[in-house]
């Protein structure tokens, strides 16, 4: 699948609308959304609290499914998969990070890195080399046994950027990944994943509410509001700069 | 995920709850402990008792008769005087076909009669019977004094104490030389005779006094007594007595057309006490185990006794009455294939008779008794797989956000519902082994108690609990299967779970 240059897309979503029923009220976190990303692309979801930036990287997940409209990754329709798909698709295309780690307290950092391993099936012998590779790649090399909570916290979010890793999906997506760190510790992961995205030439879908950030990492900002687009374009974008 | 590394997240997980896990799956040891006792003790309660009877001869014998013996029994043919004489006879070509029969193993005619048996210089009236070789199995013979026959046709007697007690007693207290069994005789007046007494009888010769029945010659030859069977004829009396060898007869030995006669001659038998019992041998199904004086059946059948039998024959005037056995008691080698053999007998036109309802009585018995048994043993691991259920509920709330990981990271509700299943399962087997141990500890105890028991009323010791591998292995199957389904619902409740609510909220 291209767009009209004739890049590949990572992603497009068309009409994506996701509604909640709440009783007898629907709340609509996602009204209409149609975006595309493409292949290697570094992108920002930006908006206020509840505009849908989340809903929207959980669609492009897998995680949830679109009340109508459709989602595609590299071709595929995620809306009309199985969950048994929708979680091969989570293994295999995607890698996710989240604002607050969720590495699981009582594995050290080799397991926590493995488990998305095991779920591949991967044989014994092929996973501590993987695992070791995204260590190392995190800077986290010397770090394999400890458990999470021998970490700061920039440390467990670049653990976390490994097990999202060590699949090597082709798509990143991070959900805040430093909504829980200081800003020198933010800094450092938003170059590590800029670093990813080069070397691996990973498509990266970054949701934030921190314009600066998204600015100073996105080559492309996607402004959600109200489970609308607002805005679409390159950081520095009079159009942009005018949902202030 | 694949199964190894399911078992190692599950045996992780379960580890980082070990004492809560550790009281539950003792939950289930607890229950299965139970059902494996309380059905070990039905097992081996039921082993015990199937035991002594398979070894009584029991339940695998089957009393064979003419159809004659039982049609004469009938009311109408006996008013009608009607008498159907075309039966098959119950003789010694019958016994050969009998015994080819598939499953028999033994066949051997009943033999018993009422006679006259000395020792030293006295004379008693008693009763003898045949008993086959296969009756040592019996378990009257367990504790016997002295030993069983050395061969089935040895010349040797085994007596019942009541005898021998008769044997050593003084002549004026011996009953004036009477002694049937009337039943129990340790009443008053029952003479006490020590072990060093009876075994002082081992070795000592008794003379067997009975009447040989043997064909009986033409008439002018006629030496020995005869006795004639004949078609009754009215004013026609034909019994005749014999009155000791040789004996004259005091009237013509037989009769021409379709009589049949045979000679009783009056014979004697040294036999040689061998063995001294307590207990009637179940051997037959008929009276025989009800006599005082055993002889081993070959030896039996070589003497060629007249039995009260022969006499009902000669009123029946009754052809070839020389080789028709009243009875033929045949030994099958399964309980089980007594109907067959049965069916089988009834096919040849022969009557049978064989404890085979009360033998499925028995069995339905048995099977009744472990069903209580099992499902009394069943409520403490049904309590236990509630325990199971609480637990992994509990777990499913504690680690709802490790379920939400693992959903993130590629984790299909599939995986996350195995990964449940096989918590569940590990308790089940852990448990269930547990159990098993603890049951068959419990049982030692049963059993230890219960032989401690019986050593204090002076009965010997028996195994009351028995652990087949069927109840071994069933235990722990029906442990892992209860805790499997325990493990449903705390399952699909895991499986269930909304990664983005998890996730957002955890």
């Amino acid at each position: 699948m291209t767009d009209g240059n004739g890049a590949t897309n990572a992603i497009r979503a068309q009409n994506l609308c996701r509604y909640y029923t709440m009783g007898e009220s629907v709340v609509k976190a996602l009204d209409g959304v149609s975006l595309e990303v493409r292949a290697g692309e570094r992108v920002a979801l930006v908006g206020a609290s509840g505009s849908g930036k989340s809903t929207l990287l959980h669609l492009m997940a897998g995680l949830d499914r679109p009340t109508s409209g459709s989602i595609e990754t590299q071709g595929h329709d995620l809306a009309a998969m199985s969950s048994q798909e929708l979680a091969a698709h989570r293994r295999n295309t995607v890698g996710m990070i989240f604002q607050a780690f969720h590495l699981l307290p009582r594995m050290t950092l080799e397991e926590n890195v493995e488990l998305p391993l095991r779920l591949a099936e991967m044989s014994r012998e092929e996973r501590p080399a993987r695992v070791r590779e995204a260590l190392e790649r995190v800077g986290l090399g010397a770090r394999s046994g400890h458990r999470p909570g021998e970490l700061s916290g920039g440390e467990q979010q670049r653990a976390a950027i490994a097990r999202a890793l060590v699949n090597r999906p082709s798509i990143l997506l991070a959900d805040e990944p430093t909504g829980n760190l200081d800003s020198r510790n933010g800094e450092e992961i938003m170059r590590l994943i800029s670093g990813l995205n080069e070397s691996l030439k990973m498509t990266v879908v970054l949701v934030t509410h921190e314009r600066k950030l998204a600015a100073s990492f996105a080559e492309r900002m996607v402004v959600l509001s109200d489970g609308r687009l607002a805005a679409e374009g390159r950081p520095g974008d009079p159009a942009l700069e005018a949902l202030r | 995920m694949k199964a190894n590394d399911l078992v190692e997240l599950a045996g992780r997980n379960l580890r980082e709850s070990g004492f809560r896990n550790a009281l539950t799956t003792l939950g289930i040891a607890v229950g299965v402990a139970a059902l494996v006792a309380m059905l070990s003790l039905g097992a081996g309660l039921q082993g015990l008792v199937t035991s002594r009877f398979d070894r009584s001869g029991l339940f695998n014998t089957i009393g064979v008769f003419t159809a004659r013996d039982f049609r004469g029994m009938d009311r109408n043919e006996r008013r009608s005087g009607i008498m159907d004489t075309n039966v098959k006879p119950l003789d010694a070509a019958a016994r050969k076909e009998i015994a080819a029969l598939p499953d028999v193993v033994e066949v051997y005619p009943e033999i018993r009669l009422l006679t006259d048996v000395s020792f030293s210089s006295r004379t008693l009236f008693t009763s003898v019977s045949g008993l086959s070789p296969s009756a040592k199995q019996n378990e009257a013979f367990e504790k016997m004094h002295g030993h069983f026959f050395s061969s089935a046709d040895a010349p040797e007697a085994i007596l019942h104490v009541d005898f021998a007690r008769d044997l050593l007693a003084p002549a004026n207290a011996a009953g004036d030389t009477f002694s049937l069994p009337a039943g129990p005789r340790e009443g008053a007046g029952a003479p006490e005779v020590s072990d060093a007494q009876l075994n002082s009888l081992l070795g000592k010769e008794i003379i067997l006094h009975y009447g040989e029945r043997v064909p009986a010659p033409a008439p002018a030859e006629a030496h020995v007594a005869a006795a004639s069977a004949s078609k009754p004829k009215h004013g026609d009396s034909r019994s005749h007595e014999a009155s000791g060898p040789p004996a004259e007869a005091d009237g013509p030995a037989g009769d021409a057309g379709e009589t049949v006669s045979f000679s009783v001659v009056r014979r004697e038998q040294p036999l040689r006490i061998v063995g001294i019992i307590d207990t009637e041998p179940y051997a037959g199904i008929t009276a025989s185990s009800a006599a005082r004086v055993f002889v081993p059946v070959g030896l039996a059948e070589k003497l060629h006794p007249a039995m009260a039998s022969n006499l009902r024959d000669i009123m029946q005037a009754r052809p070839s009455a020389s080789e028709n056995y009243s009875a033929l008691i045949v030994r099958v080698d399964d309980p089980a294939r007594v109907q067959p053999t049965q069916d089988a007998l009834k096919g040849m036109g022969f009557r049978t008779f064989s404890l085979l309802d009360a033998t499925k009585s028995l069995r339905r018995v048995f099977v009744i008794l472990d069903l209580f048994l099992a499902i009394f043993g069943s409520v403490a691991l049904v309590v236990a797989s509630l325990g199971i259920v609480n637990t992994l509920v509990m777990s499913v709330l504690e680690r709802r956000r490790e379920i939400g990981v693992l959903k993130a990271l590629g984790a299909s509700d599939a995986d996350v519902k195995r990964l449940f299943f096989v918590e569940a399962g590990v308790m089940g087997i852990a448990g269930g082994a547990f159990g098993v141990m603890l049951g068959w500890l419990i049982g030692r105890g049963i059993n230890f108690g219960t032989n401690i028991y019986l050593s204090r009323q002076e009965l010997p010791h028996e195994t009351i609990i028995l652990f087949p591998l069927w109840l071994i292995a069933g235990a722990v199957a029906f442990a892992v299967i209860v805790s499997l389904l325990s493990g449903i619902y705390p399952a699909a409740r895991a499986a269930k779970l909304d990664p983005v609510q998890v996730l957002r909220y955890e």
